[in-house]
């Protein structure tokens, strides 16, 4: 492959948005009430239009026939770069909107950044997809104000999230070979930069939600590297059923 | 941004409508950025309203249908940039998606107070009341939040303002 920094960066970013986007798409007819229903899967459904993006356009990269979908269903475990966070599952209400919202303001910084890119393509789905994402945040946001600041209940379970989750957090910030070749061309965004404004957003909001910020400065990392917690080989396998069943279906 | 639309090609292309809100064409919409005759061929420019929107499929192959009954072989191109904005909805279109059921968009601020502060500034399809709330922040489809009219109790789509 001519471009193979790119093409894996690609990967990266976009696989971020796949397997979220499928672990919130997993909700579909299970949400906790109709609303937050179609909101996990209205998510997911602008996830997924982004990842066709970033797909197309690292399938163009690949060459030789390579399609959005082979890239999207035909990989292994381990060729996957998602961040660890993301395959995490669903659990419960508080997991899922706890997990949602430490990328959802990830995602959005990434994005902002990601606008002033050398690469045209990636700058045009940066801000197509920046305005998507704004709504994310800010669903995710309310809803950890909510159940924050709500009931006795409700605060325990985003407490427990936010503290079993935050340990997925820092490697958000963490450099890969692909994205310090991409950063030196001027195509990919430094993410270390956005480390700071990252954790200044996320405890803002958990302090109007009363959740107390996690002090454990010990983190979980692997998920870019292609080294994932269990749980991402279960849901790879539901993913991957049909394609792997009827080779080159098409809908 | 005003499309490049040849002159004869608009009636045929405003047949054309989005299949998830059928009241409102492809044009109103704002979706159809360019469509040229290029040594015989139609050359149409569409780009999405939501990264995901499911409708682009359909829109695009509607597109080419319509253009061949009128004897038009097309080509449909998806662009991203630069990207849809709901300003793009023509005042026809807004005055559709009112008539329809479905509040227009607000202007940038206001779409933002009433999503997030709780303010009162849509206005209800039905009745025209601005008592309305939002239920949830998405609705039916990408492109719509869910709201109800306090005053005549009916539930409505209000079409988010994106910019």
């Amino acid at each position: 492959m001519k471009n193979e920094n790119l093409y894996n960066y690609i990967l990266g970013v976009a696989d971020n948005s796949l397997i979220l986007g499928q672990r919130i798409g997993e909700l579909c007819g299970h949400g906790p009430s109709l609303e937050t229903d179609i909101a996990c899967t209205n998510v997911s459904l602008d996830l997924f239009g982004q990842v066709r993006s970033y797909f197309q356009y690292a399938a163009e990269i690949a060459g030789e026939g390579k399609t959005e979908d082979d890239i999207a269903f035909l990989r292994r475990e381990r060729e996957y770069k998602n961040v660890l966070l993301v395959e995490q599952p669903n659990t419960d209400f508080a997991y899922t909107i706890v997990r949602q919202f430490l990328f959802d303001v990830y995602h959005l910084l990434f994005l902002q950044e990601l606008q002033n890119s050398t690469d045209e393509t990636l700058v045009a789905i940066a801000k197509k997809s920046i305005k998507e994402v704004s709504y994310h945040e800010r669903f995710s946001s309310d809803w950890i104000k909510r159940l924050g600041d709500g009931t006795e209940v409700s605060n325990q379970k985003i407490q427990e999230a936010i503290n079993n989750l935050w340990t997925y957090t820092d490697e958000l910030f963490h450099q890969t070979g692909a994205d310090k070749a991409m950063i030196n061309s001027g195509v990919g965004v430094d993410v270390t930069t956005l480390k700071d404004a990252y954790y200044a957003k996320v405890n803002s909001v958990l302090e109007i939600a009363t959740i107390a910020i996690p002090e454990s400065k010990w983190f979980q990392k692997g998920g870019k590297e292609g080294v994932h917690t269990e749980h991402l080989g279960f849901m790879l396998s539901d993913m991957q059923y049909m394609q792997r069943t009827y080779p080159g279906m098409e809908w | 941004m005003v499309p490049q639309i040849d002159k004869e090609l608009h009636p045929i292309l405003a047949q054309v409508s989005d299949p998830e809100i059928p009241v409102l064409s492809i044009l109103e919409m704002g979706v159809v950025r360019s469509a040229q005759l290029i040594n015989g061929v139609v050359q149409v420019v569409i780009t999405p309203t939501y990264s995901g929107c499911p409708a682009m499929d359909v829109i695009g192959d509607d597109i080419k249908k319509i253009l061949k009954e009128n004897g038009y072989d097309a080509t449909v191109k998806l662009v991203l940039s630069p990207a849809w904005t709901t300003d793009w909805i023509t005042a026809k279109g807004r005055k559709a998606l009112l008539d329809y059921g479905i509040a227009p968009p607000l202007e940038a601020d206001a779409d933002k107070d009433v999503l997030l502060g709780d303010k009162k500034l849509v206005g209800c399809p039905q009745c025209g009341s601005t008592n309305t709330k939002m239920v949830s922040q998405f609705g039916s489809t990408a492109c719509k939040a869910f709201f109800q009219c306090e005053d005549c109790l009916e539930p409505f789509d209000y079409f988010k303002c994106l910019k």
